[in-house]
């Protein structure tokens, strides 16, 4: 393997991501629906192979207020995984799983780490049913929550696909409670790690 | 008023009084700004990775700080700047997470500032403000008629370098 760029990964590579992400963000619906004992439900992933300079604006804007949650993966493969969410919608939930209702600008220090929380587990079901299906073992690091441009946060995982090549992978799911959360996960394995993901689900 | 130039992730264009030029959302990358006093001709770079000698596939440009400000400078030279009076100012390069990783990519900030002086140095143009690092995005505006580095960020006033 080991010639694998983003741009020449043929539409089965694609579909394996797809269903990847499909069932990643499955488990994060689930583990989601358990940690705020309400039903959520969620529309089918899109995977996407973006522009640096469309990014942004698929998300509404480089200026955009978002909810970053970024941690390092390490293990049989290596690489990060961040998961996005729009400020107001990152507000719905810390609200929702602390039973209070909040408004202002600011997250307070309690309620980033509650965000950081629903960061952690969301990252970690999608983590764990790659890990399963894959039978790689995956190591998270500890989370790191940052709320900031949407642009900013998203400079950080196209750095590392910018090694790569000049697009990224993003896969969009919404949620839905009482209303719509988008959610956006990035899954950046280093260049070996992608072989050994794709040979571990027996495509070569 | 002139209009507003919109400098993309890994992209670079020129601007001439009294347009403006701007990227939004700077994050690990770097904002370069440059500008001749005198003929008020001026350019921006938005960068992402420091060197492009270290990369594999490294035919845009723009995405690597020493390509980058090289095809910036010829650029705003060609639309008749001085190559002689060009200074530059610099914004972004910020950490934007912090966690524990044997992963040098989480200190791609402050690699790419460092790239950037250096780049700028090799080319002997002089870098007269510099907004960089810390842990927070960044939007630019630069005014190639009066060369103000307007700097917005989330939850701070507005600066101006």
């Amino acid at each position: 393997m080991g010639e694998i760029t983003l741009e020449k990964m043929s539409n089965e590579y694609f579909d394996v991501l797809k269903e990847l992400g499909n069932i990643g963000a499955g488990n994060a619906t689930t583990a989601l629906a358990q940690m705020m004992q309400c039903k959520v439900d969620m529309s089918v992933p899109q995977v996407r192979l973006l522009e640096f300079k469309e990014m942004g604006e698929m998300m509404g804007g480089e200026e955009t207020i978002m909810a970053g949650i970024y941690l390092a993966i390490e293990g049989d493969i290596t690489g990060s995984i961040m998961f996005l969410l729009e400020k107001q919608a990152a507000r719905h939930l810390v609200n929702k799983l602390m039973g209070m209702q909040i408004e202002g600008e600011e997250f307070s220090e309690m309620e980033f780490s509650a965000l950081k929380e629903v960061g952690n587990i969301i990252t970690g079901a999608y983590l764990n049913s790659l890990s399963s299906l894959t039978n790689l073992v995956i190591y998270p690091s500890v989370p790191d929550l940052t709320v900031d441009m949407a642009g900013a946060i998203l400079s950080v995982p196209a750095i590392q696909f910018g090694e790569l090549g000049d697009k990224m992978l993003l896969i969009q799911t919404q949620f839905f409670d009482d209303m719509v959360l988008d959610g956006y996960f990035i899954l950046v394995p280093d260049l070996d790690s992608y072989g050994r993901i794709l040979s571990a689900l027996g495509i070569s | 008023m002139g209009k507003v130039i919109k400098v993309g992730m890994a992209d670079l264009n020129v601007c001439v009084s009294p347009d403006s030029i701007t990227t939004l959302g700077l994050g690990s990358c770097v904002g370069i700004a440059v500008r001749d006093p005198v003929t008020k001709i001026g350019g921006l770079a938005h960068i992402m990775l420091p060197d492009s000698t270290t990369i594999r596939i490294n035919s845009n440009i723009p995405k690597f700080a020493d390509t980058g400000i090289e095809e910036l400078i010829k650029q705003v030279v060609a639309r008749g700047a001085n190559r002689g009076r060009l200074v530059a100012k610099i914004a972004g390069g910020a950490q934007m997470f912090a966690f524990q990783s044997t992963n040098d990519m989480v200190r791609v900030g402050e690699r790419n500032v460092a790239a950037t002086k250096k780049k700028l140095a090799e080319l002997k143009i002089p870098i007269i403000a510099q907004d960089t690092g810390k842990n927070y995005g960044r939007t630019v505006i630069f005014y190639p008629e009066t060369g103000d580095f307007v700097i917005r960020a989330v939850g701070k006033p507005e600066s101006v370098i």
